[in-house]
């Protein structure tokens, strides 16, 4: 049984659809990447998966008795949060809402400090989040994402505007999360990272849409386009 | 001193003082929250669209205006905000100055006082108004402010997921659409309450100076709020002291008031990040 499964679903705006009959299922022990152009659906589709918004055709359900609130999300970093006045605890803390409580307990409070612990980000907690660098503001958005996350986890371009050196720290931080027992879908353009990191591919702008394993993906030759 | 004893045993001066400190408080604290969702224009197109319900009303000729102006203004702000397309600036705009120039035409046309600028120029201002509230007047506006702080109170921690990132908030569970609806309504009930006190056309100064004074000198969202409360509190009671001492319009003495402070924390913002 899959905790999320997409059957025959069409995306789009305004009735023109920009992603068209994919089709593809996430299970506990997955890491999908999802891989394609700009402009090719990737986000739009995160989105759906989310429930923010609707799908033109097609069903998208959760299974595996997977609630929406054991889903953790790291979308891309919004302008508005540039100048936004919030501390790192904040941010972090603000993940652990999705409980039926109207104010944090002591549990919420331990789950927030051992995310930043995780994501080695504790000592910045009292620190302003505008005035992180983009890794660090990533990572934090991460500690966010865990404390909401019991067994699945969302990222729309994780990697997006950090440097290398960076960007494979939080392939490994990721990597370590899989192994500790999250799924995993990741949107990404860096096809040669991702093949080595995911168990399986979703290439949203091939036609029809491929999905499958990373070997089954290695002999489409899609890798190379 | 013994000036300010004798006219604070003046009912209507106590009452203006009480719902002058009340409104400020509630206007700080949903200020932070639009400010920061980029809201801004909203509240003061939202204030205009008061002014032209409150001009209906005043032709209705009903017992307080109040019943035509909430339930229109409500209406208008979870128009707005629901719909992506309002949201513009230019839209706004329109709002505005439509509802505006509407209300004063149909006060022109139909208004059965002899004196309309008068009058327009009270509800624009705010002048005097303030201290002609009746005492039904006070509790209306005393009750709906504690209301109103309640639910900051009780919800804060989801006010700032909404605002932080609306998007997390809703993809993890959370029923944003209610929280959005409330924050409407409570945008709608705190601007028909303070257009008494400072006039529709200066309620953006109230609910917009605390939040940007705040924000230019703390970095964590709860000092942000606080600071604005306190700001907006201290800044109104200063304003109606002053107003009732000098014979100040209220309205205009708050707001400079605000503007004052707004100053003086951007100058401190700006040498502490030095």
């Amino acid at each position: 049984m899959a905790l999320i499964t997409c059957e025959h679903v069409s995306l789009g705006y305004e009735g023109r659809a920009v992603v068209s009959d994919v089709q593809f299922s996430v299970a506990q022990s997955d890491y999908l990447c999802i891989v394609g152009e700009n402009g090719s659906g990737k986000s739009t589709l995160m989105r759906a998966m989310l429930g923010l918004q609707k799908s033109l055709k097609g069903k998208i359900y959760l299974g595996d008795g997977l609630k929406k609130n054991e889903i953790g999300y790291l979308p891309q970093r919004s302008a508005h949060q540039t100048d936004f006045p919030a501390s790192v605890s904040e941010v972090v803390l603000s993940g652990c809402l999705n409980r039926k409580r109207l104010f944090y307990s002591k549990e919420d409070k331990r789950l927030a400090a051992q995310n930043m612990e995780r994501m080695e980000v504790s000592d910045l907690a009292k620190r302003c989040f505008r005035e992180l660098s983009g890794g660090q503001q990533q990572r934090v958005l991460l500690a966010r994402a865990l404390c909401s996350a019991k067994k699945m986890l969302l990222l729309d371009e994780p990697t997006a505007g950090l440097d290398p050196k960076v960007t494979v720290e939080l392939y490994e931080v990721i990597q370590n999360l899989h192994k500790q027992g999250l799924a995993v879908v990741m949107i990404s353009h860096d096809i040669p990272s991702v093949v080595r990191e995911a168990t399986h591919i979703l290439h949203v702008d091939s036609e029809p849409p491929f999905w499958g394993s990373v070997q089954d993906y290695m002999e489409t030759g899609l890798q190379n386009r | 001193m013994t000036k300010l004893i004798e006219y604070f045993s003046y009912p209507f001066v106590r009452y203006a003082m009480i719902v002058g400190v009340l409104v400020a408080l509630c206007a700080a604290l949903l200020g932070v929250s639009l400010v920061l969702k980029r809201f801004s224009m909203i509240g003061d197109g939202l204030s205009h669209v008061a002014f032209g319900a409150m001009a209906i009303g005043t032709i209705l000729s009903v017992n307080s205006d109040l019943v035509v102006t909430l339930p229109v203004t409500a209406c208008a702000a979870v128009f707005i905000l629901r719909s992506k397309k309002m949201r513009g600036d230019a839209s706004i705009a329109i709002l505005s100055v439509a509802a505006l120039s509407l209300g004063y035409l149909l006060l022109h046309i139909f208004s059965p006082s002899a004196n309309i600028s008068g009058d327009v120029c009270t509800s624009l201002f705010g002048s005097t108004s303030i201290l002609t509230l009746n005492q039904q007047d006070v509790y209306l506006c005393i009750s709906l402010s504690v209301f109103v702080l309640c639910l900051f109170i009780v919800f804060y921690h989801r006010v700032f997921a909404i605002t932080f990132d609306e998007n997390f908030a809703k993809a993890t569970g959370m029923k944003t659409e209610i929280y959005n609806l409330a924050i409407a309504i409570v945008t709608a009930v705190v601007i028909v309450i303070a257009m008494r006190l400072v006039g529709a056309l200066l309620i953006s100064a109230l609910i917009i100076f605390p939040a940007l004074s705040a924000m230019a000198l703390f970095k964590s969202f709860r000092a942000v709020m606080i600071f604005s409360a306190i700001m907006s509190v201290v800044c109104a009671a200063v304003g109606i002291l002053i107003s009732v001492l000098c014979g100040t319009p209220v309205g205009s003495t708050i707001v400079a008031a605000d503007l004052v402070v707004f100053i003086f924390c951007k100058l401190a913002g700006g040498v502490c990040r030095r």
